[in-house]
C-alpha cells in the first residue's frame, strides 16, 4: 500500500484471475489461442494501470466468498418473489422506511460491495453513503421492525465480506 | 431439440418476463420516488436472470457446446444497476423529493440538512 513508486510483476492477483475468466467466458472457448491471450492481457492491464490502484485486494477465505455468493443469489430469488408479492399487493399497508446501517468495513472495495449486494437483494436500496460518520443510508420498500432488519444486514452481509476480505489487514 | 428442452425454456424467458412485467407495474402502482426506485432493481436481478438462464440453455443445447458469454451480461448488469439506483437516490436524497408520510425516519427531517 505504501510503495508506489516501486512496480510489481503481478500487482492484484485476484483482479488478473477475474480478467481471464471474463476473457475466456467472453470469447466463449478454451482453446489455447485464447488462454495465451487473456493471460497476456490479465497480466499487462493490471501491470500498466497498476498506479491507479493503491489498495491491493486480498481474499482470505475463498470458500466462504462462494458460500457467500450462493447466499446472494439465492436471497436474491427469494426477495424478488416477496417484492413481487408486495407490489401486487394492498400498496396503503406498506411500511416504508429509512435505515442507517453503521460500518464496520473500512476499505472503499469492501463497502461498494456491501452497498450493491444490498441493493441487489430487493426490498433494499442503498441510497446514501457518508464515510466521515460511517453508515450507509438505505431504503426499505416494507420494513416491519427497523432495528431487527439492520442486525440481519449486518450479520448476513457484512460480517462474511469482513471475514472475507478485511480479517488480516485490519 | 426435445419437446421438453422447449418446454424448460420456454419457462425460464415466461418466468424472466414475468418479473420484468412486476417491475414495471411497481414503477407506476407504488406511491412515491423511493419506493419506486425498487421497481426496476427487480427487473433486472430476476428478469433478466430468467432470459439469460433460457439463452444459456438454448444457446448450449443447440450448437452442443457451452454457451456462457450470456452470464456477462447479468454480471455487468449487477455491477451498473445498483451504481445507478445509489446515484438517482443520492440526487433525489439531495432534493429532498416528497415521500409518503407514513415512511419512518426521514433523514432530512431529523437533523435538519443532510
Amino acid at each position: 500500500m505504501t510503495s508506489f513508486a516501486r512496480k510489481k510483476v503481478f500487482p492484484h492477483k485476484l483482479l488478473s484471475l477475474f480478467m481471464l475468466g471474463v476473457w475466456l467466458v467472453m470469447s466463449n472457448s478454451l482453446g489455447f489461442g485464447q488462454w495465451l491471450l487473456g493471460g497476456f492481457l490479465a497480466w499487462a492491464i493490471p501491470f500498466f494501470t497498476q498506479s491507479f490502484w493503491p489498495q491491493s485486494m486480498v481474499m482470505n477465505k475463498p470458500w466462504l466468498a462462494i458460500r457467500f455468493l450462493l447466499l446472494v443469489l439465492w436471497d436474491i430469488v427469494v426477495a424478488n418473489a416477496q417484492v413481487a408479492v408486495l407490489i401486487m399487493g394492498p400498496r396503503q399497508k406498506l411500511q416504508p422506511a429509512f435505515m442507517r446501517i453503521p460500518l464496520e468495513l473500512k476499505q472503499d472495495f469492501t463497502i461498494t460491495l456491501l452497498a450493491n449486494t444490498i441493493s441487489l437483494t430487493p426490498g433494499t436500496v442503498s441510497v446514501d453513503l457518508q464515510m466521515n460518520e460511517g453508515y450507509l443510508l438505505v431504503h426499505g420498500l416494507h420494513v416491519t421492525d427497523v432495528d431487527a432488519t439492520i442486525a440481519e444486514i449486518k450479520s448476513r452481509y457484512e460480517r462474511p465480506l469482513k471475514e472475507i476480505f478485511e480479517c488480516s489487514n485490519p | 431439440m426435445s419437446f421438453l428442452l422447449e418446454v424448460i425454456i420456454s419457462l425460464f424467458l415466461l418466468l424472466g418476463a414475468l418479473f420484468a412485467l412486476v417491475g414495471s407495474l411497481g414503477l407506476t402502482r407504488l406511491q412515491d420516488f423511493f419506493m419506486r426506485l425498487h421497481g426496476p432493481t427487480k427487473a433486472t436481478t430476476l428478469g433478466v436472470g430468467g432470459m439469460i438462464i433460457g439463452s444459456i440453455i438454448y444457446f448450449s443445447a443447440g450448437d452442443n457446446a457451452l454457451s456462457m458469454h450470456e452470464l456477462l451480461i447479468a454480471l455487468f448488469l449487477f455491477i451498473t444497476a445498483p451504481v445507478s439506483a445509489h446515484i438517482v437516490g443520492k440526487a433525489a436524497l439531495h432534493r429532498q423529493i416528497a415521500c409518503e408520510e407514513r415512511t419512518r425516519n426521514i433523514p432530512w427531517q431529523q437533523n435538519g440538512d443532510d
